[in-house]
């Protein structure tokens, strides 16, 4: 039996806060580096490759936590529409983590593409060389992560609401400091 | 604490556009990232747009060099290449080859004796998993310094504006020995008779970690055969895929790889000038063409020949155009390979 958590437990707070710098800079990255003639283009593309592979990780180490320590019960006075919402945007959050990095990966590996990380360790392919599986996973990638970053902004204005308007300590769950006493 | 958070309470509207302002903030700031708000980034869907011919661009082909022929081969290194590079693709051996011998412009039915520009696509894979991809052209220099020059040229010379391509060649001079070139060089009668270079430099690391500026060339083992200008008119619209389908069926073509080393000094950021003809060159080994195929149903159709996909040993040097090129390289991927049921024969190979 597990026991009843007030908030998360710190490795999840930690990776929580980490992975949304990750998550973010990600996204800020790959939607520049896809716009720009410079230099830097090759900088950046070879950040994302490396923080997507880390983010992968990440996410499953998440996971693992997720799976064994669970999570604070929401507030019971939560309407039902807000109680799915969570629920719901959590599994999505999950799947976008573990899955954006996937369709990166098996989108250079059906365009035969090499996934070269740090000092020539390169990843094998995941998927058969196979044009149409590129231009579908390209758009994928493309559409979910524009779908990735509204999620998030959708998340934060929710966080702030919660702390600023309704004050029911959700935001206290995920907080990297413990609430003061009030 | 406590007073901020019960004055938010009982002031709502003030934490709403808190988060209005805080979420719009991040959203401008992504849409600038994106160059959304921007009108002047030069970006590489710009970029390939401006090598698209007036009627638009043939669906699923290249968007430049996009008439093409795939063959199959070994490059065969010398051992002698190591002196430069820790890449595997020096050490003594043979390594497979998948290229594509092309000619610049974006119709893919150019017949070939219009052709200004010859290139040459290679991949070469090595027992480590690593690859060497590169793409190189017959002009000895190229047409631009820069990445936003080589844009500003393709502009002038499709504007209808009779000033415009003066005011560039004005500011850009070099791009007259470039047109020069392409005027008056001598056509030889085969691809197996020209010489291909990387024009782009690069940076190649040795085992001790000493880094080499290089670049490098195909030089065709065979001796050029010129054809006279009024002959070359006269000739087929496919002689170059004829010719190579012929004398590759006949014997395997070969080219040397030659990496010439820079010194301290000689311009590596501009491919626009050449470096002195006395510069310590490398013969790294030999290029060997064994298989002639036709692009259609060839090896090197889906092939991206990314000049920055380079295996450890090899890396980019400050030259802007390898990363531009990637870019461009891209987008022309992206578009030619999501319109693949347009290329002809397609419905063919998939039912195969």
């Amino acid at each position: 039996m597990r026991a009843v958590l007030t908030r998360f437990t710190a490795p999840q707070r930690l990776l929580h806060w980490l992975m949304a710098l990750c998550i973010l800079s990600m996204l800020f990255i790959g939607i520049g580096m896809i716009s720009v003639i410079t230099p830097k283009y090759l900088t950046l593309i070879q950040i994302h490759k490396v923080l997507g592979i880390a983010i992968l990780l990440l996410a499953l180490i998440r996971l693992t936590l997720r799976m064994a320590y669970g999570a604070p019960a929401l507030p019971p006075d939560l309407p039902l529409t807000d109680k799915l919402a969570a629920v719901s945007s959590i599994y999505i959050f999950y799947a976008l983590m573990i899955g954006m990095p996937l369709i990166g990966w098996g989108m250079l590996s059906a365009s035969s593409h090499p996934v070269t990380l740090f000092g020539g360790v390169h990843l094998p392919p995941i998927l058969p060389v196979n044009p149409h599986l590129y231009t579908f996973l390209r758009r994928m990638h493309y559409c979910f992560a524009l779908a990735f970053f509204a999620l998030i902004l959708t998340h934060f204005a929710a966080m702030i609401f919660h702390k600023m308007v309704k004050n029911d300590g959700i935001f206290e769950t995920m907080a990297p400091q413990r609430p003061r006493a009030r | 604490m406590g007073d901020a958070s019960s004055n938010a309470r009982s002031f709502p509207l003030k934490a709403l556009a808190l988060i209005g302002a805080a979420v719009g903030f991040v959203m401008i700031a992504f849409a600038y990232t994106a160059g959304w708000l921007s009108s002047h980034r030069l970006t590489p869907q710009e970029l390939v747009k401006a090598l698209e011919p007036p009627g638009g661009p043939a669906l699923g082909h290249r968007r430049n060099h996009a008439k093409g022929i795939c063959f199959t081969g070994q490059f065969e290194a010398n051992g002698n290449g190591a002196t430069l590079s820790k890449a595997q693709v020096f050490e003594p051996g043979q390594y497979p080859v998948i290229g594509r011998f092309n000619i610049a412009g974006p119709d893919p039915h150019m017949p070939d004796p219009m052709a200004q520009v010859r290139g040459l696509g290679i991949r070469i894979l090595t027992r480590d998993g690593q690859e060497w991809r590169s793409a190189m052209i017959d002009a000895p220099v190229f047409a631009a310094p820069t990445p936003q020059a080589f844009f500003a040229f393709l502009n002038a010379a499709a504007s209808k504006d009779p000033n415009a391509f003066k005011q560039y060649s004005t500011a850009h001079p070099e791009i007259l020995t470039f047109i020069g070139w392409v005027k008056n060089h001598p056509r030889t009668e085969s691809w197996a008779e020209t010489r291909f270079n990387s024009l782009d430099s690069f940076v190649f690391i040795d085992s001790s970690g000493a880094r080499h500026i290089v670049r490098w060339s195909l030089i065709p083992q065979l001796p050029p055969v010129t054809i006279p200008p009024a002959e070359l008119a006269k000739r087929s619209p496919d002689f170059l895929a004829e010719d190579i389908t012929r004398r590759v069926a006949a014997s395997p073509q070969r080219w040397e790889l030659i990496v010439t080393v820079a010194d301290p000094g000689d311009p590596s950021a501009d491919p626009t000038k050449a470096w002195p003809a006395d510069r310590r060159t490398v013969d790294a080994g030999t290029l060997i063409v064994q298989q002639v195929v036709a692009e259609t149903d060839g090896p090197c159709r889906d092939i991206n020949y990314d000049p920055t996909v380079l295996p450890p040993g090899m890396t980019t040097s400050d030259d802007p155009f390898p990363a531009a090129r990637s870019a461009a390289y891209r987008v022309s991927y992206d578009s030619r390979i999501a319109e693949s049921s347009n290329y002809p024969g397609a419905q063919k190979a998939e039912k195969r």
